[in-house]
C-alpha cells in the first residue's frame, strides 16, 4: 500500500489551483476591508464564460481571459452596490453568489454536453495554470507587502476614515481590488470548466467559493498562508480519495470536516494572540465589513 | 456631482416603498431576461407572481407557501435580532441542520413508543441543538474575539458533514435496505408534524414561525432588551453606557437566533421533509438572511418578504412545469430581487443633494 | 396520519377539473420530476430522452411536462402534486428520494397512476421499476478484465448502496473470470454528480495504477482524466460517445424508453396494473453501449457472447460458487442469488480487497 507523495502532490497542485486563484482574489478584496462573499457566484460566472469563450476559440487560453472579464463583470454588481449605494457587504454578497449560480445556469444549457478543447500542457508536465496560479502568490504577497500600491490598499482595509483622511481614495482602491477578487475568483471557476472537468455544468463548482473564503480565513489574510491553506483544503480531498483507492478505510464525511475545524482554531487563535495583547500580524483587516461613506 | 447626506432616521414611506420598488424591477429585468432567452416575458412573470396565488390551482399552492415560508420567517425572525445588534449569524443553515438532527435523534430513540412527551421534547431537543451550535460562535467571539461571521460560516460546512455522517450511519433507517436517510417520521404519529387543519400548509413550524414574529415584535419596541439590541447596533460605544453588556447581548442573539433555526429544522424533520437525509440543509438558513434583509429586520416586513420568497420559489416551479422555464430562474429572481432591494435600500439611509 | 379530509378535498377538486382518461379525443397527459438536470449527461438526460421517445411514439396522443432539479423531501410532494392538479394522468418520479413523496401523494390522488423509479414502495396506483444496471456491469466488466496491462481495474462509486455494491461486485466477479490476476480498486464520491470529484477520483484510481475504471456517478469528469492520462473507462447512464473511441470503449446505457413507452399504452388502453418490475439486458432496459475499434474483436466478441447469455437468461451473473469477502459462504456451485438478496446486498465478495464503507 504505498503511496507516491509525489503522484499525490501533483494530484494536489490540480485540485488546489482553483481554490488559490479565488482564495487569493478575495484576500486582497478582504484585505481592502471589503468581505465579499460572492466568490462562488464569481466562480462559477468564470466558469461559464471561460468555457464558452474555450469552445468558440478552441483555445484555453482565450477561455481564461474571458473567464476574468466575466468574474470582475460580476463583481462590478457587487461593487456598485456596496461602494456607491452603501449596501450591506453580507447580504450583497449573498446575493451575487445566488445571482451567479442562476443567471449561469440558464444561459449554460446550450452548453451542457460539449467538450471543452485540451489544455496545453507546461513544463514538469503541469499546465500552465497551475504556475500560473503558484506564481501569483509571490506576486500578491510582492504587492500588498512590498508595494506602495499595496500599502495604501492595506491602510484602507485597516482604517478606512483615517485613509480617507490622509487623502487616499478608499473607493477607488476597493473598487480595484473587488475588480481583481472577481477576475481571479473567474480565473478559478475557469479552471474547473476548463482544465479538470473539461465540461460544463450547472452549479458544477460545488461550493469551492465558500471553501475560498474559508481559506481567507485560515491563511490570516497572508498570501503564502492561502497557499498552505489551498493545499490543505484541496490535499483532504485528493488525499482521502487516494487512501480509498489504495485500500485504506476511511471515514470520509469526517476527515472532510477536518479542514473546517481546522479553519475555526486558526481562526480562535488569531484572534486570541490579538485579543489578549500579543500583536503581530494575522488579524482580521481592522474595517472588514464595514461600509465606508465619507462625510465630507 | 451628487452627494449623499445620512438621514437621521428612516422614512416609513421610504421603508415602504423600497421593497415593492425592489419587486417592480425585478418583474421588469426578469422579464427582459426571459425574453432575451426565448421566453414570453408577461407569462412568465404572471406564472410566477401570479398564478399561485390566483390562478387554476391556487387553491392548493397558496397553503403551500405557508409550508415554504415557515421555516424562513422562523429562522428570520431570530436573526433579525441579531443583525440589528450588529450581530452577524451567518450559519443559521449549521443551526437548522443540528436543531434537526438533535429532534429527529430523540424521535428515533424513543421509536417506536407512542406518547404524548415525544413532540415536545423533539421540539426541546432542536431547540438546544440550535442554540448550542449558535453559542458556539458566540463564546469564540466573546473569549477570543473570533468573528461570528467566518465561524458560524464554518460551522454550516461541518453541520452538513455531520449531517452526512448521521444519514449514513447512526440515524440510518435499519428498514432502508442500505439506503442512506432516516426512519421517515411523517409515518411516526407521535413524532411527526402534520398539517393542523387539512389542506391549509399549516403545521406547527408555521405556528411558531408566527410566533416567533410576535415575540419579536414585543421584545424588540416594548422590552428592555429591544432597546439594547438598537442601540448596540446604532452606536455600540454608547450602547455601553446604556447598560448593555455585549458579550452577554452576543450569546442572546446567537443562541436565541440558533434556537429559533433548530426549531425551524425539527419542524421541517417532523414535517414536510420527514427524514434525516445527508442534504437535509437544504438552504433555508442562507435564505432566511436575504427574508430578514428584505424584511428590513421588522416582524411585519419578515413575514410579507417571507411570503414574497416563498412565492418565488413555488411560482418558479410552477413556471417550470407549465413553460419549461429552467429551475435555475428562480435563484436569478431571488438575487435579483436583493440586489435591487439593497440598492434602493439607499434611499431609505440617505437623501441625496446635489453637490453645491 | 388522518388525511381523509384531505382525500376528500383532493377528490372534490378532481372532479371539478378532470375528464375522463380514456376520451379518445383527449390527450393522456403524462409528466416527470427529475432530481437533476436535463441537461446533466447522465441519469435525468436519460429519462428525458425516454420521455421524448414516448412522445415521438405517440405523437398527438399524449403531452409530456416535466419539472427538472426537484429536491427531496416537501418541494418533491409539491411537485407531484401540482403535476396531478394540472391534469397529469401517469405520472414519473425518477429518483429513489422521491419515494414517500410519491407514497404521499398517490395516497391523495387515487385516480392518477404513479411509476416510481429505484423504489420499493408500492400501491394499487403506484408502480415500481429498476434496471438490473449490475448486468450490464458483467459485460463491461469482462471486457475491462480482458483490457488492463496492469492488471488494476477501478470503480468510482457514488454511494454505497445496494445497486451500487451489486454493480462493484458484478464487474469484478466477471473481470476475474477472465483474468484471475485482477484486482478492484473502489473510491466513493458520496455524490450522484460532481464533476471536480469524480475526476479527483478518477485521478486516485489512475495513480493507484488503475488503467481501466467504471463509474457509479453521472459527469463525464472520469472520462475526461482519463483522456488525459491514458486510461480507459466507460459511459455511464448515457453513452458518452463524445469520449469514443478512447477512453470510451463501451457504456452502460439506462434505456427507459422501451418501459415508458409500454407502460403509456397500457395507460391508453386501461391494462395498467401497479407491479414492481427489474428490468434488466433481456427487456431493453440496460443497453450495452457501441464497443469501439479500440477492443480487439475477439474480447469484443466475448462480450457480446456474454451480453447474449444474459439477455437470455442463460446466464445470471451471480451464480455460485461465489463467497463473501469476510470467506464466508455465500451461494453454493450453480445457485443463483435472489432478488432479495442483490436489493439487500451490502457486502463484498470474496477477492475484493477494498473495506466496505460502514
Amino acid at each position: 500500500m504505498m503511496i507516491d507523495p509525489i503522484a499525490v502532490f501533483v494530484l494536489l497542485l490540480g485540485a488546489a489551483t482553483p481554490i488559490l486563484f479565488a482564495a487569493l482574489g478575495e484576500l486582497v478584496v478582504e484585505r481592502a476591508g471589503v468581505l465579499n462573499l460572492g466568490v462562488e457566484g464569481m466562480m462559477i460566472g468564470g466558469a461559464l464564460a471561460g468555457f464558452a469563450a474555450a469552445n468558440a476559440t478552441g483555445s484555453p487560453a482565450a477561455g481564461f481571459v474571458a473567464a476574468a472579464l466575466a468574474g470582475a463583470a460580476l463583481s462590478m454588481i457587487f461593487a456598485l452596490l456596496t461602494q456607491f449605494l452603501l449596501s450591506n457587504q453580507v447580504a450583497t454578497g449573498l446575493a451575487l453568489t445566488l445571482f451567479g449560480l442562476g443567471l449561469t445556469a440558464m444561459f449554460g444549457k446550450p452548453y451542457e454536453g460539449v467538450k471543452a478543447p485540451p489544455m496545453m500542457a507546461g513544463p514538469l508536465g503541469l499546465n500552465l495554470m497551475i504556475w500560473l496560479g503558484l506564481l501569483m502568490v509571490p506576486l500578491v504577497w510582492w504587492f500588498l507587502m512590498r508595494s506602495r500600491a499595496g500599502l495604501v490598499l492595506r491602510a484602507v482595509g485597516e482604517n478606512h476614515d483615517a485613509a480617507h483622511g490622509l487623502g487616499y481614495p478608499v473607493r477607488a482602491v476597493r473598487i480595484g481590488a473587488i475588480a481583481f477578487g472577481g477576475a481571479m475568483a473567474g480565473l478559478g471557476g475557469a479552471y474547473i470548466s476548463i482544465a479538470t472537468v473539461l465540461q460544463w455544468t450547472e452549479g458544477m463548482t460545488a461550493g469551492a467559493g465558500w471553501i475560498a473564503l474559508a481559506i481567507v480565513v485560515f491563511a490570516q489574510w497572508n498570501p503564502w498562508g492561502a497557499l498552505a491553506g489551498a493545499w490543505l483544503f484541496g490535499g483532504v480531498t485528493v488525499l482521502q480519495l487516494r487512501l480509498q483507492a489504495a485500500g485504506v478505510a476511511v471515514p470520509v464525511q469526517l476527515l472532510s470536516m477536518a479542514p473546517y475545524l481546522a479553519t475555526i482554531i486558526v481562526l480562535v487563535l488569531i484572534s486570541a494572540r490579538q485579543k489578549f495583547g500579543r500583536s503581530g500580524g494575522g488579524a482580521a483587516p481592522g474595517s472588514l465589513g464595514r461600509p465606508f461613506h465619507a462625510l465630507r | 456631482m451628487f452627494r449623499l447626506e445620512p438621514r437621521a432616521s428612516a422614512p416609513l414611506l421610504w421603508q415602504v416603498a423600497t421593497p415593492i420598488m425592489a419587486v417592480i424591477a425585478t418583474m421588469i429585468v426578469g422579464g427582459l431576461l426571459f425574453a432575451a432567452l426565448g421566453f414570453d416575458p408577461v407569462a412568465s412573470i404572471r406564472t410566477i407572481f401570479w398564478d399561485p396565488l390566483f390562478g387554476p390551482a391556487a387553491s392548493y399552492s397558496r397553503p403551500q407557501l405557508l409550508v415554504k415560508a415557515g421555516p424562513l420567517i422562523l429562522i428570520a425572525a431570530g436573526l433579525s435580532l441579531g443583525f440589528r445588534a450588529g450581530i452577524w449569524n451567518i450559519g443559521a443553515e449549521g443551526q437548522y441542520i443540528i436543531g434537526g438532527i438533535c429532534g429527529a435523534a430523540v424521535a428515533l430513540a424513543a421509536y417506536p413508543l407512542e406518547a404524548f412527551w415525544i413532540f415536545p421534547a423533539m421540539i426541546l431537543a432542536g431547540a438546544l441543538g440550535g442554540c448550542a451550535w449558535g453559542l458556539i460562535p458566540a463564546m469564540l467571539r466573546n473569549w477570543f474575539g473570533a468573528s461570528e461571521i467566518l465561524v458560524s460560516l464554518m460551522l454550516v460546512y461541518v453541520a452538513q458533514r455531520i449531517a452526512a455522517w448521521m444519514a449514513f450511519g447512526p440515524l440510518k433507517n435499519p428498514e432502508g435496505f442500505n439506503f442512506p436517510g432516516s426512519r421517515n417520521l411523517q409515518q411516526y404519529p407521535a413524532a411527526s408534524n402534520p398539517e393542523l387543519i387539512a389542506n391549509t400548509g399549516l403545521h406547527w413550524g408555521v405556528i411558531a414561525a408566527v410566533l416567533a414574529l410576535a415575540v419579536t415584535w414585543f421584545v424588540m419596541s416594548r422590552h428592555m432588551l429591544g432597546f439594547h439590541i438598537r442601540t448596540a447596533g446604532a452606536a455600540p460605544r454608547a450602547a455601553r453606557f446604556a447598560g448593555v453588556r455585549p458579550e452577554r447581548l452576543v450569546a442572546l442573539c446567537l443562541g436565541v437566533s440558533g434556537a429559533l433555526a433548530g426549531f425551524a429544522g425539527l419542524f421541517e424533520a417532523a414535517g414536510p421533509a420527514g427524514q434525516i437525509t445527508e442534504n437535509f440543509g437544504s438552504g433555508y438558513g442562507f435564505t432566511a438572511i436575504i427574508v430578514a434583509f428584505l424584511g428590513r429586520l421588522h416582524p411585519l416586513g419578515i413575514l410579507l418578504a417571507g411570503l414574497l420568497l416563498a412565492l418565488t420559489y413555488i411560482g418558479g416551479e410552477l413556471a417550470q412545469m407549465m413553460l419549461q422555464l429552467p429551475a435555475a430562474t428562480v435563484q436569478v429572481f431571488q438575487g435579483m430581487l436583493l440586489f435591487f432591494l439593497l440598492g434602493f435600500d439607499l434611499l431609505t439611509r440617505y437623501r441625496i443633494r446635489r453637490r453645491a | 396520519m388522518k388525511r381523509r379530509t384531505l382525500l376528500g378535498s383532493a377528490a372534490a377538486l378532481m372532479a371539478a377539473s378532470t375528464l375522463p382518461s380514456f376520451a379518445q379525443d383527449e390527450k393522456l397527459k403524462i409528466g416527470f420530476i427529475y432530481v437533476g438536470p436535463v441537461g446533466d449527461g447522465g441519469w435525468t438526460y436519460q429519462h428525458d430522452l425516454a420521455r421524448k421517445a414516448v412522445e415521438a411514439e405517440y405523437g398527438d396522443k399524449v403531452e409530456t411536462t416535466f419539472i427538472e432539479s426537484v429536491p427531496e423531501g416537501a418541494d418533491a410532494e409539491r411537485a407531484l402534486t401540482q403535476l396531478a392538479l394540472a391534469g397529469n394522468k401517469l405520472i414519473f418520479a425518477t429518483s429513489f428520494g422521491f419515494m414517500d413523496a410519491t407514497v404521499n401523494v398517490a395516497k391523495k390522488f387515487p385516480d392518477i397512476k404513479f411509476e416510481h423509479a429505484t423504489g420499493y414502495k408500492r400501491a394499487d396506483n403506484l408502480a415500481t421499476y429498476d434496471a438490473r444496471f449490475y448486468e450490464g456491469r458483467a459485460v463491461i466488466g469482462t471486457i475491462a478484465g480482458r483490457m488492463t496491462k496492469s492488471n488494476k481495474i477501478g470503480y468510482i462509486g457514488s454511494f454505497p448502496i445496494p445497486e451500487v455494491v451489486q454493480g462493484i461486485n458484478s464487474a469484478y466477479i466477471h473481470a476475474k473470470k477472465v483474468n484471475p490476476d485482477v484486482e478492484m480498486k473502489v473510491v466513493w464520491v458520496y455524490s450522484w454528480f460532481d464533476p471536480a470529484k469524480e475526476a479527483d477520483a478518477a485521478a486516485a484510481l489512475i495513480a493507484e495504477g488503475v488503467d481501466v475504471f467504471m463509474q457509479h456517478t453521472d459527469s463525464t469528469a472520469p472520462l475526461a482524466k482519463a483522456q488525459e492520462a491514458g486510461a480507459l473507462g466507460f459511459g455511464q447512464a448515457s453513452d458518452m460517445a463524445a469520449f469514443a473511441p478512447s477512453p470510451r470503449i463501451s457504456s452502460i446505457v439506462d434505456n427507459w424508453a422501451p418501459y415508458y413507452i409500454k407502460r403509456v399504452g397500457q395507460v391508453l388502453d386501461g391494462s395498467w396494473q401497479s407491479q414492481g418490475v427489474w428490468l434488466g439486458i433481456g427487456d431493453g432496459e440496460v443497453v450495452i453501449g457501441e464497443i469501439t475499434e479500440a477492443v480487439p474483436a475477439e474480447v469484443k466478441a466475448e462480450a457480446e457472447a456474454l451480453k447474449a447469455q444474459i439477455a437470455s437468461g442463460e446466464h445470471h451473473p451471480f451464480t455460485g460458487p461465489l463467497k463473501k469477502q469476510d470467506g464466508s459462504d455465500w451461494l453454493a456451485e450453480g445457485q443463483k442469488a435472489t432478488d432479495e438478496e442483490l436489493s439487500g446486498m451490502n457486502f463484498y465478495v470474496e477477492g475484493i480487497t477494498a473495506p466496505m464503507p460502514k
